[in-house]
């Protein structure tokens, strides 16, 4: 078995103490890696009735079998926990060299369990891990934890990945930075460091990474590489992920004022093109990737001078229009502070948007927000709110560090109809009404409101149904959409090249030709649903049913005021006969449970004992 | 003599502008050169300074080499290419010729502790991370070639911005 490196580290954080497992290869095939292995290692390890910041947590990093090999794209890793922001399975997926790094010492992942005493970090050496003390670390930044931790190891070659200031003062939705500019972003992974006290991993790797046939796998990586410098990546690669703003305004469906419309009448100046005229300085790839999306701003004026970060489409759509902000050296500012204090942007403008709206309707005032006048548009307050609620400062910090649902809850008064989430989790910047298959996506998803896990929204943009309503086609459509994106998500490769690839068959090859376990892409995508429904089990664990399979009220009950998508809004009998396809399609009951029979059918035998309907 | 060597000889010439820090020359130069995946073991090195520059280097075969100089056991050949040969049965893992180098061209290897820096693939008749680096940022060319291309970088800028 190769590819895998055989074993992963196991790490005690209330005991300090160190050891390794083997990795079973009906592991390595059943679930392949990354969210397969995430997900059997939460549904394994974290019993009902588990609170996400208790040391009764995991804390699971896991890289997929394609990790250090020359597959482009293929440094990545995932992070795994239950989510502090919303109480079911979470995660996030992460590049930079970091995976190649763990991969290269030779190791398949790392579980952490436990709560450390006192502040600490993993420094994995090769064949040795170690946790050390972090204490002189705490309270810097990510970037800040980055620089020393290499320069105290004496290596600016290790890789480090670490938690930031928000995490530390438990904020729900903490990232974990690494290589500066990649996240482990949503669901709050940083949070969960931050309950164990766990400030970084930083990882030196000096082995090989072997493979079944490196010189089959040298020319199948020659020929993607080729590939990713066509059509099918072009958009990442010239504008970057901003190219939607543009896309997405014309069509109504780029939300703005937290989800009031479709439209912004400041698209143009937050626009991927303005962006790249006057802030983009840089273009930078992660590690092994030849697409190369990543567009580094700097602000060269203005009250943020100097301010240097990475802005993509969604941080850009939710801190920029969703609060009516147009001004990007502001949002660069908003980027860059959420990227160092370690929080997530798309919670972060979203519930920045939520409490705007608040404040404009009364719900909020000064008094509430610490003097700040926090209108629509605004964007230095906008600023100023999210450097609050990333270090849990005053009144306003405090609040909206708890995430748009359970701060709506505590202001109460109708604001929930309009707190834009699914299961906690802050809504990413698509429509909730002029893009109707990604709703059900985003709602359908493990990891609650959610444009990555089906990636239903391409048929929607492309016009290929009709988006502006629903029917009982679109199950199937999210529903395959979420068995591939498992098997892309737990190899794991770049969701930006799966346009390159002719097939999954092909995506089989590149397994077989790196791990020597023979595969087809029909075996993979079986394996992408295995991985699917084991996660869901972990949810239905948590008490999630079908109420949570909703998007929030505005939705329903508000028609959209865009010309482009006037009057569009989801009709209710129309989102329960889609939801229906989807839990039918999927072989789950009508609260959205799997059935015995279904669980059973993918080897999830324990499962379906525990959790089947 | 006409031109000096340095004129002549071939080296790797990285365009900062386009190399964006992929580390793909590095993969490529452990898989042509040592068989394996292995960042470490790669002759050429890609080097970030946050947060905008990038480049990636290799040996700059110097018209005077003071990694030869330096090699206090005679383990260091200059080639007729200008190229540096390490004889490895010479070589005992001092390091005084990584120290004197100035690109960080020479590295050690893990297992050995033997010097090694690249050979610009004359096994494959050109640098194997040149042939795949994506986005055509590194050249195998003369610094003369080198210094013609910069120029006609700076007079496409100018064209591009309508001669303003």
């Amino acid at each position: 078995m190769k590819g895998y490196a055989g074993k992963y580290l196991k790490v005690n954080l209330s005991t300090g103490v160190v050891g390794q497992e083997p990795l079973q290869e009906g592991m390595a095939i059943h679930y392949l890696g990354g969210l397969g292995f995430g997900a059997r290692t939460l549904v394994d390890m974290v019993s009902r009735g588990t609170e996400p910041f208790s040391p009764e947590n995991v804390l699971a990093w896991w890289p997929g079998p394609v990790a250090g090999t020359i597959l482009p794209t293929s440094s990545k890793f995932g992070v795994f926990a239950l989510s502090p922001l919303t109480g079911i399975f979470g995660f996030g997926i992460c590049s930079g060299g970091f995976a190649n790094e763990l991969k290269s010492a030779g190791w398949d992942g790392i579980v952490m369990t436990g709560r450390s005493s006192k502040p600490a970090y993993l420094f994995v050496d090769d064949g040795n891990a170690e946790l050390k003390d972090a204490t002189k670390y705490w309270g810097k930044t990510t970037w800040e934890t980055e620089d020393l931790i290499k320069e105290d190891l004496g290596d600016s070659a290790i890789r480090v990945a670490a938690m930031g200031p928000a995490s530390e003062r438990l904020v729900r939705f903490g990232n974990i930075t690494t290589d500066k500019n990649r996240q482990v972003g949503r669901s709050g992974m940083g949070a969960v460091m931050g309950s164990k006290n766990v400030k970084a991993v930083a990882v030196r790797g000096t082995g090989d990474v072997e493979v079944a046939n490196l010189d089959e796998l040298t020319k199948f990586a020659a020929e993607i590489n080729e590939r990713c410098q066509g059509p099918k990546t072009e958009k990442y690669r010239v504008y970057g992920t901003p190219a939607n703003i543009l896309v997405h305004n014309r069509i109504g469906c780029l939300p703005t004022r937290n989800f009031q419309s479709g439209t912004f009448e400041g698209a143009e100046e937050v626009s991927g093109e303005r962006m790249s005229r006057t802030h983009v300085k840089k273009i930078l790839a992660c590690t092994n990737c030849p697409v190369a999306c990543d567009h580094v701003n700097e602000v060269k004026d203005g009250p943020y001078a100097g301010t240097v970060a990475s802005v993509d489409y969604e941080s850009l759509g939710q801190l920029g229009p969703l609060c009516g902000v147009s001004d990007l050296n502001a949002i660069t500012k908003a980027v860059a502070l959420c990227d160092e204090l370690g929080v997530d942007t798309i919670s972060a403008g979203v519930v920045v948007a939520w409490a705007m709206e608040c404040f404009e309707k009364g719900l909020l005032t000064k008094d509430d927000t610490d003097g700040l006048d926090l209108r629509f548009g605004n964007g230095d307050a906008m600023v100023e709110a999210v450097r609050k609620l990333s270090l849990k400062e005053g009144k306003l910090g405090g609040l909206l560090s708890e995430g748009v649902k359970r701060a709506s809850q505590v202001v109460g008064r109708g604001s929930d109809k309009f707190a834009i989430h699914c299961k906690g989790m802050e809504w990413a910047a698509y429509s909730m009404r002029s893009l109707q298959t990604s709703t059900l996506g985003f709602c359908t998803s493990i990891r609650g409101a959610d444009y990555l896990r089906s990636g239903s929204y391409q048929v929607d943009v492309a016009g290929k149904v009709d988006r502006l309503k629903l029917d009982s086609s679109r199950g199937k459509i999210v529903y395959e959409g979420e068995n591939q994106y498992a098997v892309i998500d737990s190899l794991i490769i770049c969701k930006f090249t799966r346009g390159v690839y002719t097939s999954f068959d092909e995506i089989a090859e590149a397994y077989t030709l790196i791990t020597g376990i023979e595969m087809t892409g029909q075996q993979l995508v079986e394996a992408g649903e295995r991985i699917y429904n084991a996660a869901k089990c972990f949810n239905v664990r948590f008490g999630a049913s079908r109420k949570d399979d909703y998007p929030p009220p505005r939705a329903f009950e508000e028609p959209m005021p865009d010309d482009v998508v006037k009057g569009a809004r989801i009709v209710r009998e129309e989102y329960d006969a889609a939801l229906d396809s989807y839990y039918e399609g999927r072989g789950w009951n009508k609260e959205g449970v799997p059935t015995k029979q279904k669980l059973i059918e993918l080897g999830l035998t324990k499962e379906a004992e525990e959790l089947g309907a | 003599m006409a031109l000096s060597q340095q004129k002549t000889r071939r080296i790797i010439v990285c365009d900062t502008d386009k190399c964006n820090g992929c580390q793909v020359c590095e993969f490529m130069c452990s898989i042509a050169k040592e068989k394996t995946t292995n960042q470490k073991k790669s002759r050429i090195r890609a080097m970030r300074i946050e947060p905008f520059f990038n480049i990636a280097i290799a040996c700059r075969k110097c018209e005077k080499p003071v990694c030869e100089r330096a090699c206090p056991r005679d383990a260091i050949r200059v080639l007729p290419d200008g190229s540096i040969q390490i004889e490895k049965d010479k070589c005992n893992g001092c390091g005084w010729c990584i120290e004197s180098c100035e690109f960080g061209a020479l590295r050690l290897s893990f297992d050995g502790g033997v010097a090694f820096t690249c050979d610009f693939c004359s096994d494959f008749g050109e640098p194997q991370c040149v042939k795949y680096c994506p986005k055509k940022a590194l050249k195998y060319i003369t610094l003369e070639e080198a210094a013609k291309e910069s120029v006609r970088d700076v007079l496409l800028n100018v064209i591009d911005k309508g001669g303003k």
